[in-house]
């Protein structure tokens, strides 16, 4: 556990890193296609600044904002606040503040910076189909994940890696349908150099979505079992997390705030079509390893 | 001259791996306490429960005088309780005492269907579990400093500077416990 917390701790160092090399680049590749020249590696340095730290202190509000979560009191739930509160009180952290998210489909995340400031949010669906031994394998499941500090890695690469993934597609974008035409007939005069420089940006926004997902597999799947085996020592009843993960598995429901760039914070990875388990362009990008598997390992325990 | 060097390395080694030990040693009785305040806490809201809860089924089944003087009078005995031992015995009895209040509750459809009988259910068994859990963290922090104890060479610190080992607290376990509890 506390291999998996300095893990974590630089796993976030280098992916900040990563993000401001990436960013340069990607600052310098527009600069130069843009005739706005290495102004543009600065700009990328700020932006990837601003984004660091803002991704660090607002990370946690921008993951529940896009969930559309909602805080909810212990009037509201009592039955929630009644088993995060008592699972904080075994795992030994002060109670994260609790939340709940208008979505049928069953299933959960948690999202902050350390065990003094988490969140743990969970769907409607969750609450309304699961009974309490199932709810309590499922927090356990989050509080595990707030224990060995996934969540800051997590809320940083949904932060940063959404950011970058949203700022290429954007360039893509702008540069496909408005700068390709109206640039053409000033660009003649840089020759080879520019072509080349021309290439690697476009090489760059081509890679940088392709990265972003290849360093958001390599945050998830070994964590989730390790998660698994730590909530099922909270709660001291692993048929609890089972069965919880089964019904889930079960389950046929879209969730409609699904996206590539929060998902790896899920429980189970959320699905925008409803009545497939994910659809084929999301299963390129799956973070989760099989239900199965994770029932199975939960079982031998 | 070197030899001197040699001796005085050696004690600065000792002293500091001393202090390494004490202040795990320190770190863990806090623990300990921090452990042994959070089940306090949950007990109390259990004390806080039980009037409500007997006022409540009173209301249908006042007959069960006997019942009700139990859970009140293990209420007070638990209260009272001094060492982690008695403490834990008395709470034993207040479990067993809710039990049968609660297996009388059932008997009456009415009373379980009341909006107010089921949100002290929720508060029973959200503090009930509560409890299971502040006992496990305890004990878990228990087992630690009392590993860290008995074993060489903390077992000298800990002599020197007057650590000793905690009571773990034993109590049946409210939520898993034999009576079938309805958990959804």
């Amino acid at each position: 556990m506390y291999e998996q917390i300095s893990a974590n701790r630089w796993k976030s160092i280098g992916l900040i890193v990563g993000a401001f090399v990436l960013l340069a680049a990607v600052g310098y590749a527009i600069g130069v296609l843009t005739d706005f020249g290495p102004a543009g590696v600065v700009i990328g340095l700020a932006i990837a600044a601003v984004m660091s730290i803002g991704s660090y202190l607002y990370g946690d509000r921008v993951v529940l904002a896009s969930a559309r979560a909602k805080e909810v009191t212990p009037n509201e739930e009592p039955r929630l606040h009644n088993i995060v509160e008592g699972l904080a009180i075994a795992a030994g952290i002060p109670k994260p503040k609790v939340y709940v998210v208008p979505e049928q489909a069953p299933n959960a995340f948690a999202t902050g910076r350390d065990p003094d400031h988490s969140h743990v949010a969970v769907t409607r669906g969750l609450l309304d189909t699961m009974n309490r031994v199932e709810l309590e394998g499922v927090v356990a499941h989050e509080l595990s994940h707030i224990l060995d500090r996934d969540i800051l890695l997590g809320t940083i690469v949904a932060t940063l890696v959404g950011a970058v993934v949203l700022m290429s597609e954007f360039f893509m974008r702008s540069w496909w349908w408005g700068g390709i035409g109206g640039r053409r007939g000033n660009d003649r005069s840089g020759g080879p150099a520019t072509a080349i420089i021309f290439v690697l940006g476009f090489l760059l926004l081509i890679l940088a979505p392709l990265f972003g997902q290849l360093i958001r597999l390599a945050v998830s799947r070994q964590r989730e079992y390790l998660a698994d085996a730590q909530g099922a020592m909270l709660t001291r009843y692993p048929p609890g997390l089972v069965s919880a993960l089964k019904k889930i598995g079960a389950s046929s429901q879209a969730m409609r705030s699904a996206n590539n760039a929060t998902a790896h914070l899920w429980l189970q990875q959320p699905s925008r079509i409803e009545g497939e388990r994910v659809s084929s362009m999301e299963r390129l990008f799956n973070t989760h390893p099989p239900i199965a598997d994770r029932v199975r390992r939960l079982e031998e325990m | 001259m070197s030899a001197v060097w040699v001796v005085v390395g050696i004690f600065v080694l000792l002293v500091l791996g001393g202090v390494i030990l004490f202040n795990r040693l320190v770190s863990l009785r806090n623990r300990v306490d921090n452990g042994w305040s959070q089940i306090d806490v949950q007990l109390r809201r259990r004390y806080d429960l039980i009037p409500n809860l007997v006022q409540t089924v009173k209301g249908y089944a006042a007959h069960e005088r006997e019942l009700f003087e139990n859970v009140t009078e293990a209420r007070a005995h638990a209260i009272d309780a001094a060492s982690v031992g008695d403490q834990a015995q008395a709470e034993n009895q207040v479990t067993a005492g809710l039990r049968r209040l609660m297996a009388v509750a059932e008997a009456y459809p009415e009373l379980r269907a009341s909006e107010n009988f089921l949100a002290l259910q929720e508060e029973l068994t959200g503090t009930e579990s509560k409890i299971a859990y502040a006992r496990q963290f305890y004990n878990d922090q228990v087992m630690r400093l009392n590993t860290l104890i008995g074993s060489v060479p903390s077992n000298l610190i800990a002599r020197a500077f007057g650590f000793t080992p905690r009571e773990f607290f034993d109590i049946e376990d409210p939520i898993r416990g034999p009576v079938g509890v309805d958990m959804s």
